[in-house]
């Protein structure tokens, strides 16, 4: 044989000391992510209080409403956590379930803010009426196009696992796509607080 | 599982975490999200600063619970590597949030109120036309 002995015990500590970059690289973009976050978050905070004569927070938010939405977000979270346990144990249809409950939690909570949205341009509230809601729209839509661009990589690691199962490239996707995933509802705290709670008190 | 398999896996970059870890992040998260919910739709009676700080509190506990349990930042992971790219983006959001509202604060105070500055056009209008 070509290889010697020698040569392929050095391949697999080669291997051992460079595992896939995706983890950090990935974080990396996460944590760039979420610097844009930040400055929507102090664009908010720096607008929140220009109404222009339009309504306030408290004409417009409802707690309930977003109750809903936050344990949307908190379940899929967990669901994609027991997604991720069962894809370590190989287990394919097990990993599957559970994105798709996750992918269905997250499409309803997708469901929601458009709705919250048609519902608020609707009466006059549109992105267009003040300061505030202009801000309020940055930023909450931008959090929305994330978990929307979330659904689609789920669905299509989806047809992905199906078609080649739990393979080392598949697995290093999910892993990407579950800390997308909680990083999503790691910004929806600071919405829910920030953004909802904390002006209707 | 057994443990074994466990410690091999955690060595590994990248955890997945296990149940345990999964289950115990989702009670405290559970937790942190139905006070804060709670205090707001049940008007309990408390001045608004205390309630701001409190949800706002909460939030940021709820936050490192997710980084720790579901996200599994830890100082070990990629060889630091990780923690220090979360401890540099928390250090940039720092500055952009502190440095926003400090700024637009003090432009703020500085700026003549509109109301104000009515006021003084109109004064600047009444003494042109008697000069005129």
């Amino acid at each position: 044989m070509s290889h010697s002995p020698t040569a392929s015990v050095s391949i697999a500590q080669h291997e051992v000391h460079h595992e896939s970059p995706t983890p950090i690289g990935f974080w990396i973009y996460l944590m760039s992510d979420c610097i844009i976050f930040g400055a929507l978050f102090a664009t908010y905070a720096v607008l929140g209080g220009g109404f222009a004569g339009g309504p306030g927070p408290k004409d417009l938010f409802e707690p309930g409403f977003v109750a809903i939405e936050t344990a949307l977000l908190l379940f899929s979270s967990i669901t994609f956590g027991l997604a991720m346990l069962q894809a370590d144990k190989g287990k394919r249809d097990g990993t599957m379930m559970w994105l798709v409950i996750t992918g269905i939690l997250g499409a309803g909570f997708i469901a929601m803010e458009i709705y919250e949205f048609h519902h608020l341009i609707h009466i006059g509230a549109g992105p267009d009426r003040s300061a505030f809601l202009s801000s309020f729209f940055a930023l909450v839509g931008t959090h929305g196009l994330h978990v929307t661009g979330g659904i689609i990589w789920l669905v299509t690691l989806l047809s992905q696992i199906k078609i080649h199962g739990l393979t080392g490239a598949n697995m290093r996707r999910l892993g990407a796509l579950s800390m997308f995933w909680h990083f999503l509802d790691l910004i929806w705290i600071g919405v829910f607080s920030f953004v909802y709670l904390v002006r209707l008190v | 599982m057994s443990a074994d398999t466990h410690n091999s896996h955690d060595s590994h970059s990248g955890g997945h975490g296990t149940m345990g870890q999964l289950m115990v992040g989702f009670a405290l998260a559970a937790l942190l999200t139905l006070i804060p919910f709670y205090l707001v739709m049940a008007e309990v009676e408390m001045s608004r600063q205390t309630l701001v700080a409190i949800i706002m509190g909460l939030g940021a506990v709820q936050i490192i619970v997710h980084l720790v349990f579901f996200l599994h930042l830890n100082t070990k992971s990629e060889g630091g590597s990780t923690f220090m790219a979360a401890i540099l983006a928390v250090i940039i959001l720092v500055i952009v949030l502190a440095g926003s509202l400090w700024v637009m604060h003090n432009m703020n105070e500085n700026m003549m109120p509109m109301h104000d500055m009515e006021q003084q056009l109109e004064q600047m209008r009444s003494l042109q036309s008697q000069q005129g």
